[in-house]
């Protein structure tokens, strides 16, 4: 279904945090694309840099961040500072966010249909009954009965909240939508359900998508293709199927090892070393406090990428 | 839903009389644990004035009995309750004939509309102020000049004033330093007067607004810096609206919560602080009243300010409470679920 047309494209990029006791490193030379009609995974453990590649794409990365390096470019359009105003256009109209916090993305004290309806009105000019219907046809789309319009945010269970926030994202036909940890908050049945939901809504609108999370089960029924990220840099990117029959770096096993299964009884694993200070990154590979593998090569230079199987890179200096 | 139910209305209703009950009672109870007697208080200020008083205990006498001084504590708690019910604290014990009540009368206006409009400037103001400053997109020419309007804080306002008076009304002769109005006008609803009052007012206005427009600055800047960090903040911006709606709807509306409560609840002690202010003015409010009647030990017309003050304060926070749930539909909904 993925046209080979690239709708997002992410060159680059780095994004330092400056905080007083130095520059956090949240994304290092991160290259990246989306093609029309796909999903791609961004998956990594807390802090490595998800939500910070997702906010420099909507040119929001929060203060003390600044992107320092790299290219954003949608339909190959760079927006990396690109004027507010201009900005402004383009958010939601091209590019729409599910933010991460579930419980938080609605504003607790405004109805939802004002909610929704403002981030319409601010692009389109429709009002009044057409205004209502398509509300009521967006809050059916994701499921959601009609009498939510009214509601406050407070009335509403997790799961439909996040519904709205799906129905929220999808008013405007972007061209792509950044899911952030979009099921994390929820229970796991509830997980189940948003994530099925915004699957048909995907497959509705041909959105592309990235999708961000650490649950390697759930990406591998939703995405086309994965991101593995450590630390700030990307270690593997490659189609669903390839990484999953054969992860080449050990992060990314690491990560598939993760996966519960109730066939056999694993013993959980906890992390081997801590991931280094991001302030001071050592040189060469990100990875080597925590690689089983690690060799005096990977203390020197960070690993280049290689291309293992079709589409399917690593940076990792085994190979 | 949100909105307000009956069950929190009649909640809040009770909770106003409750409040005011336990403030009269203080009231009550509070001159009578001092162990000072008023009446010998009053006998020396007579003494004082006059030299010698003859049969002293025959006026004091007469005096407790008139002001049932005499009877059995709870016989005089329920007289006082009634007094409370009407308004009508009876005679002023300083000067005698005239009715306590009546004597709060004449101070209540100038009191009331000069302390209203101050807070309710002095709140606007602040709460613009700190929303700007708090807010990340607010331009960087304007983020750099905003904190100067907080140098006044650290201010007391009777020093602020003062100052005031100085500069302004006896050096350049701007407007006029002290009172409510001139005697060359006559009191009224003519534009001469009305004018004059508005002068008047100018300088207490300023030195009350100036010197505490930062505390609520200073609050809002910190609930919008924290609302700044909301994912519903970020999720607004997101959506590619207008800053203008962003920073009311989102931001402000947001922030603004809290520092609502705090601004019912510093009704009471608003007209507290204005003691000062009236006095360093000579300003014929309630204020001044108080003052004068706490020297003159004055109870009858104590009870009355303070009464009103307490009833003034519940009432600001009953109508806030009231309305808290058209502004924030969490409320009703929280404590429906308590009880
Ligand atoms: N405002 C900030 N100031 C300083 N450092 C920050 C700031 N925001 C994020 N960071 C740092 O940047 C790094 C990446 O953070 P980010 O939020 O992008 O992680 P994440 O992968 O989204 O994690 P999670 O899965 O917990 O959401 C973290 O190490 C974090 O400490
Ligand atoms: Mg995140």
């Amino acid at each position: 279904m993925a046209s080979d047309q690239k709708v997002l494209e992410v060159n680059d990029l780095n994004v330092h945090y400056f905080t007083p006791r130095g520059a956090v490193i949240a994304a290092n030379a991160v290259n990246l694309y989306v093609k029309e009609g796909e999903i791609v995974g961004l998956v990594g453990e807390s802090g490595c840099g998800k939500t910070t590649v997702a906010m420099s794409i909507l040119q929001m990365v929060s203060a003390p961040g600044r992107i320092v390096g790299g290219e954003i470019k949608i339909e190959g359009q760079n927006i990396v500072n690109l004027p507010e105003k201009e900005l402004r256009k383009i958010r939601w109209r091209k590019l729409a966010l599910i933010p991460q916090g579930a419980m938080n993305s609605l504003n607790p004290v405004i109805k939802i249909r004002e909610q929704m309806e403002d981030g319409i009105t601010a692009h389109e000019k429709v009002r009044g009954v057409a205004l209502r219907d398509k509300v009521f046809k967006l809050l059916n789309d994701v499921g959601l009965p009609e009498r939510v319009y009214n509601m406050f945010p407070h009335e509403l269970s997790g799961g439909m909240k996040q519904r709205v926030c799906i129905a929220m994202a999808v008013a405007l036909n972007p061209v792509i939508i950044i899911a952030d940890e979009p099921t994390s908050a929820l229970d796991v049945v509830v997980q189940r359900v948003v994530a099925q939901t915004l699957l048909d809504v995907k497959t509705r609108l041909g959105v592309s998508m990235i999708m961000i999370g650490h649950d390697m089960g759930l990406q591998a029924q939703m995405v086309d293709r994965v991101a593995v990220m450590y630390a700030g840099n990307l270690v593997e990117v490659g189609p669903v199927g390839s990484i999953f029959e054969h992860p080449y770096h050990p992060y990314t096993r690491l990560l598939i090892d993760a996966i519960p299964s109730t066939k056999q009884k694993k013993s959980l694993k906890v992390t081997e070393g801590l991931t280094h200070d991001l302030r001071n990154p050592p040189r060469g590979c990100c990875f080597q406090f925590r690689c089983p593998f690690v060799r005096d090569a990977c203390r020197e230079k960070p690993p280049a990428f290689k291309q293992m199987a079709p589409d399917h890179f690593v940076a990792c200096v085994q190979y | 839903m949100g909105g307000l139910t009956r069950s929190y209305f009649i909640q809040r209703v009770l909770m106003f009389f409750l409040t005011i009950w336990i403030g009269v009672t203080l009231t009550f109870v509070i001159p009578r644990l001092s162990g000072s007697d008023p009446t010998t208080a009053m006998l020396l200020t007579m003494m004082n004035q006059r030299g010698y008083v003859e049969n002293a205990d025959k006026i004091i006498e007469s005096y407790k009995t008139s002001f049932g001084l005499n009877d059995p504590l709870p016989i005089q708690y329920i007289r006082y309750l009634g007094h409370v019910v009407r308004f009508d604290y009876g005679f002023s014990f300083a000067r005698f004939p005239t009715a306590a009540w009546d004597m709060v009368t004449p101070a209540l206006p100038w009191t009331l509309i000069l302390l209203s409009v101050a807070a309710v400037l002095s709140f606007l103001i602040g709460v613009t102020v700190g929303s700007l400053m708090g807010w990340r997109k607010t331009p960087r020419w304007l983020q750099s000049i905003l904190p100067i309007s907080l140098t006044f804080t650290s201010i007391p306002y009777f020093m602020f004033g003062i100052l005031l008076i100085s500069i302004i009304a006896f050096k350049l002769h701007w407007l006029p330093a002290t009172g409510g109005y001139s005697r060359s006008v006559d009191p009224g609803w003519n534009l001469p007067f009305i004018k004059d009052v508005l002068l008047h007012a100018v300088l207490p206005l300023i030195s009350i607004v100036l010197t505490s427009m930062g505390g609520w600055a200073l609050g809002m800047r910190g609930l919008m810096i924290g609302v700044n960090n909301e994912d519903y903040f970020l999720l607004a911006q997101a959506k590619g609206l207008s800053p203008a709606r962003v920073f009311f709807r989102y931001g402000i509306r947001n922030a603004i919560l809290p520092a609502l409560t705090a601004f019912a609840l510093g009704i009471g002690s608003l007209i507290g602080g204005s003691i000062l202010v009236e006095f360093i003015f000579a300003y014929p409010g309630t204020g001044y009243t108080l003052y004068r009647a706490i020297q003159e030990q004055d109870y009858t017309v104590i009870q009355t300010i303070t009464n009103l003050i307490i009833i003034i304060t519940a009432a600001g926070v009953l109508i806030l409470d009231l309305l808290y749930p058209l502004i924030d539909p969490r409320i009703t909904y929280k404590r429906n679920v308590a009880s």
